[in-house]
C-alpha cells in the first residue's frame, strides 16, 4: 500500500448526510451524498484498497473495515481522521497525510459499505435460470398439472416480457397479484338454513362474518354461524404444489416460463 | 433496597398504591400482573374464573384509549402496542418505543406519560417493563435500560447496554429476579455478538454480562471454525425468559447466528445460538444449554418463550421446560439438566430439517440452505411459531401458541468464503394462520384451529381458570375460546389486529381482560359492576 498524497483544496463535502427513507427501514442512521462516496471510493482503491480490499472486507494483508467497530462508530472521519494520520507502523499501516474533505470523503464511502451489508433488502439477487427449460415444460404439462388453468399460448403468452424472472419466480409459486392483470376472485357459496344461496366474489372472510359481492354487484354480508360455506380459491393448487415440488421442479419451471416471450 | 421491600411486604394491602411485593412475581397472577409473563412460569395462566364459560358472552367494553407516540421502524411508521402491560395495584404500566405510559387500570385513563430523546436504533417494538418495588426499567431502541419512578414517571438513570452505532436495537422487556434486573439485546444485521446483561436495581451498574457465543479456547468455541467467526456469530437476547426459583435458574432463548443466510464461514453447530440456555442469575454463569437448531440458516430465532411446566411425564412428577420453536419443532426438557424428554413438529412440511438426532434436535438439511438461484424452504424466516407470547393451561395440559405453515424462497446473495450480515434475502410465498394446542405429554396437536384467512398473526395468548383461552385473530378481533377444544365463544371486533399478549387481573372483585391492539388499550369487564 503506498499513500498517495491528493490533497485536495477548495470544496470541501459539506453535503447533508439524508435521513433514511421507507425503502431503506432497515439503515437507522443518514444515508451519505453520493458524490462524497463516489470520491471515496476512488480514493480509497486507489490507497487503501491494496490491504483492505476494494471493497473494505478486508484480506490476508488487511482487516475487514465494514464490520470494523471503530469504522461504525465514526462520524464523518472523527475517528478514522486522527487513525489515518497517524497510521499504525507497528501493523504495517503508515500515516496517511489526508485533508478533511479527503477524510470525510473516505467516511462517507465506509458509511456506504456497512449501509449495504445492513440493507438486505437491496442485496442484487444473482442469476435464478439455472433450471432446464425443457423439464419445465414438461412438468408444466404433465405431472404439475400447471396447463389445467393456464395455457402458455393463451393467459401466460408474453409473461416473461412482464416480468423479471425475480418476481416470475416469486409469482408463479403463489400469484398472489393476478397474472399481471386483474388477479381471479375467490368465489364462495352461502347456503343460509333457510332462503337461496348466494354465490359471488369473496370480499372479506374470518371466523365469525363472511363478505361477497354478489353477481348483481351488490355486497352482502352473513354471520357464519348461521350458514354454511363453500369457497373456491383458484389459487388452490398453487398452494399444493408448494409441498410437492421438488428443487429441480420448480427451478426448471422458471426456466420454461422466461421462454415464453 | 431491602428495607424498603420490607417495608413492602408488610404494609401489602394496607394502602391503595405501594411498591411491588416482590412475593408477587411466585405467585399465579390474580390481583396483579407483575411481570412480562404475568409470573415467573411464563404459562400465561391466571386462576381467576369470574369471567368464565358460562357469561363470557356478556363480556362488556370498560375503557379503551390510544396512544399515538413511539411509532415503528424508523420512528415514523404507525404505533403498535408489542409490550404486555404490568398491572400492580390499579395502575397498568406499558411502553412503546421510546414511551412509557402509566395509566388507572379502571379507567385507562393516563397518570403519566415519559419519553425518552432518541439517539436511532430500529424502533420495531418494545415489549414492556421489568419492575422492581417503587421502579421500573425498560429498554430504548437506541440500546439504554432505562429505570423510571413509577409514581411519577421521572427518570432514575439510564444506562447504554449496547452500541447502536454498531446496528444493534433493543427492546425486550427487563426481566427481574432478586436484585438483578437483566436486559437483553438485538440486532443482527451486521454480525454483532449477542449477549445477556445484569445491572443493580438501585444504581444501573453492570453485576455481570454473559455471551452468547464463545470466545476463543472457552467451551462452545469448538463448534466455530475461527476466532472471527465466533465474534460476529451474533446470537441475540431480544426476548424475556423464564425463571425457576428453586432450582435458581434462568431460562432464555438466543437468536440465530450471523451472517444469517451465508453460514459457509462459520461451519459447525454455532454455540450458543439459536438455544435454550439455562443460567445462575446471581453470577450469570451458565449451567445447561440445549440448541434447539443446530447451525442454523434460516433465520430462526430460538428466542419463544420456554414455559415452565410442573407435572407428570410417563408417570413421573417432573420439572419441565417447553418452547414452540421457530424453528416449527415444540421441545420438551427437563429443565433441572436440559436433557430433552421429547421432539416433536407442530406444523407441516418442515423441509428444513432431515429429522432429528439422538438428542432430539432437529438436523438441518444442507440441501435446504439458501442458495443463488433459490431454495423453497418451509418455514419462511417469520417460522412455524415467532415472539408472541403462548400460554400453558395446567387444567387442560395443554400449550397453546400461534403458528403458521409456510413456505418462503431463501436466495444466497454472498458466497465469498467471508460473507457479512444477512448473506441473502427471503421472501415469504405462503401463509396458513394457525393456533395450535399441543398435549406436553405427547408433542401431539391436539386440536389446531385454521384461520380462514392469510396474513400475519402477532397476538399472543392467554388461558385462565374460567375455562377461556384468550387471543386475537389476524382480522383485528379478540377472541375467547374453549381451551378444551378450540369452539369460540366470545368475540369482539376491533380497530387493529391483537399486537401483543392479553393480561388478566382482579381490582374490587371485578377481573378485567386488558390488551393491546395497535395503538390503543382496551379493557373488557362483565357487566353490572
Amino acid at each position: 500500500m503506498f499513500p498517495v498524497l491528493q490533497r485536495r483544496t477548495g470544496l470541501v463535502t459539506a453535503a447533508l448526510w439524508t435521513a433514511s427513507l421507507a425503502s431503506a427501514q432497515l439503515i437507522s442512521r443518514p444515508i451519505p451524498p453520493a458524490d462524497a462516496v463516489e470520491r471515496g471510493q476512488k480514493q480509497f482503491v486507489i490507497q487503501c484498497g491494496g490491504c483492505h480490499g476494494a471493497d473494505a472486507r478486508g484480506d490476508d494483508n488487511g482487516p475487514d473495515l465494514v464490520r470494523s467497530v471503530i469504522v461504525l462508530d465514526d462520524e464523518k472521519g472523527s475517528l478514522i481522521g486522527p487513525l489515518l494520520r497517524k497510521g499504525f507502523p507497528n501493523e504495517g499501516m503508515p500515516a496517511f497525510d489526508l485533508s478533511d474533505a479527503q477524510i470525510q470523503d473516505l467516511a462517507a464511502f465506509l458509511r456506504e459499505r456497512t449501509q449495504a451489508a445492513i440493507n438486505r433488502n437491496a442485496y442484487p439477487l444473482q442469476n435464478l435460470l439455472t433450471g432446464n427449460a425443457k423439464d419445465g415444460e414438461a412438468f408444466f404439462n404433465g405431472a404439475g398439472r400447471c396447463n389445467t388453468c393456464h395455457s402458455a399460448t393463451g393467459d401466460l403468452a408474453g409473461l416473461s416480457s412482464r416480468f423479471q424472472p425475480a418476481q416470475l419466480q416469486t409469482r408463479f409459486l403463489y400469484p398472489r397479484g393476478g397474472r399481471g392483470g386483474t388477479p381471479k376472485p375467490t368465489t364462495a357459496t352461502v347456503t343460509p338454513r333457510t332462503g337461496p344461496t348466494v354465490s359471488g366474489s369473496l370480499e372479506f372472510i374470518d371466523d365469525f362474518t363472511i363478505g361477497l359481492r354478489d353477481a348483481d354487484g351488490y355486497y352482502r354480508s352473513f354471520s357464519r354461524d348461521a350458514v354454511k360455506v363453500d369457497i373456491q380459491d383458484p389459487l388452490t393448487a398453487h398452494a399444493q404444489l408448494l409441498k410437492q415440488y421438488t428443487d429441480k421442479n420448480f427451478h426448471d419451471i422458471l426456466a420454461y416460463l422466461v421462454t415464453l416471450k | 433496597m431491602r428495607p424498603i421491600l420490607l417495608a413492602a411486604c408488610v404494609l401489602a394491602g394496607a394502602l391503595a398504591a405501594q411498591p411491588l411485593d416482590p412475593a408477587k412475581l411466585l405467585q399465579p397472577p390474580t390481583d396483579s400482573w407483575p411481570t412480562y409473563n404475568g409470573d415467573y412460569t411464563g404459562r400465561r395462566y391466571s386462576p381467576l374464573k369470574q369471567i368464565n364459560q358460562a357469561n363470557v358472552s356478556t363480556l362488556n367494553l370498560a375503557w379503551t384509549r390510544r396512544f399515538t407516540a413511539g411509532g415503528g421502524r424508523g420512528g415514523g411508521g404507525p404505533v403498535s402496542i408489542k409490550a404486555t402491560p404490568l398491572e400492580v395495584n390499579g395502575i397498568v404500566y406499558f411502553a412503546t418505543p421510546d414511551n412509557a405510559w402509566a395509566v388507572d387500570a379502571r379507567s385507562g385513563r393516563e397518570i403519566w406519560h415519559y419519553t425518552w430523546e432518541t439517539t436511532g436504533g430500529l424502533h420495531i417494538g418494545n415489549r414492556g417493563f421489568g419492575m422492581y418495588g417503587d421502579w421500573l426499567y425498560f429498554e430504548t431502541p437506541d440500546c439504554h435500560l432505562v429505570s423510571l419512578d413509577a409514581k411519577t414517571g421521572k427518570m432514575r438513570w439510564n444506562h447504554q447496554i449496547a452500541d447502536v452505532k454498531q446496528e444493534y436495537f433493543c427492546g425486550p422487556a427487563p426481566m427481574v429476579i432478586k436484585n438483578h434486573i437483566i436486559a437483553g439485546v438485538g440486532g443482527d444485521s451486521l454480525d454483532v455478538p449477542g449477549y445477556l446483561e445484569s445491572h443493580d436495581p438501585e444504581t444501573g451498574a453492570l453485576q455481570w454480562r454473559w455471551n452468547t457465543t464463545p470466545r476463543p479456547g472457552e467451551p462452545g468455541s469448538e463448534t466455530w471454525p475461527s476466532k472471527g467467526s465466533m465474534e460476529h456469530g451474533g446470537g441475540m437476547t431480544w426476548h424475556s425468559g423464564t425463571y425457576d426459583p428453586e432450582l435458581n435458574l434462568y431460562y432464555f432463548g438466543t437468536g440465530n447466528p450471523n451472517p444469517v443466510y451465508a453460514p459457509q464461514s462459520r461451519l459447525g453447530n454455532n454455540l450458543y445460538t439459536c438455544s435454550i440456555v439455562a443460567l445462575n442469575p446471581d453470577t450469570g454463569k451458565l449451567v445447561w444449554y440445549y440448541q434447539v437448531s443446530p447451525h442454523d440458516s434460516h433465520d430462526f430465532d430460538n428466542v419463544e418463550t420456554p414455559v415452565l411446566i410442573d407435572g407428570e411425564f410417563k408417570g413421573q412428577p417432573r420439572k419441565m421446560l417447553a418452547q414452540a420453536a421457530r424453528n416449527g419443532y415444540f421441545v420438551l426438557l427437563d429443565r433441572t439438566n436440559g436433557k430433552n424428554l421429547l421432539t416433536a413438529p407442530f406444523v407441516e412440511a418442515l423441509n428444513w430439517s432431515k429429522g432429528l438426532d439422538a438428542e432430539g434436535r432437529p438436523i438441518p438439511n444442507p440441501d435446504m440452505e439458501a442458495k443463488p438461484d433459490g431454495t423453497l424452504v418451509s418455514p419462511t424466516e417469520g417460522g412455524a411459531a415467532n415472539w408472541f407470547a403462548p400460554s400453558f393451561n395446567p387444567l387442560t395440559g395443554l400449550f397453546y401458541t400461534h403458528a403458521s405453515e409456510s413456505y418462503g424462497l431463501d436466495w444466497k446473495t454472498d458466497i465469498s468464503k467471508t460473507p457479512e450480515g444477512y448473506g441473502g434475502r427471503n421472501q415469504t410465498i405462503w401463509m396458513q394462520n394457525l393456533l395450535q394446542a399441543i398435549d406436553y405429554k405427547t408433542g401431539k396437536v391436539v386440536w389446531s384451529h385454521r384461520y380462514p384467512n392469510q396474513g400475519g398473526n402477532r397476538s399472543g395468548l392467554l388461558s385462565t381458570g374460567g375455562g377461556l383461552l384468550f387471543g386475537g385473530d389476524p382480522t383485528s378481533n379478540v377472541f375467547a375460546m374453549d381451551p378444551a377444544n378450540g369452539k369460540m365463544l366470545w368475540h369482539a371486533g376491533l380497530q387493529s389486529s391483537v399486537s401483543n399478549g392479553p393480561i388478566t387481573f382482579e381490582l374490587n372483585g371485578r377481573q378485567y381482560v386488558v390488551l393491546g391492539a395497535g395503538d390503543s388499550l382496551y379493557a373488557f369487564t362483565l357487566p353490572g359492576h
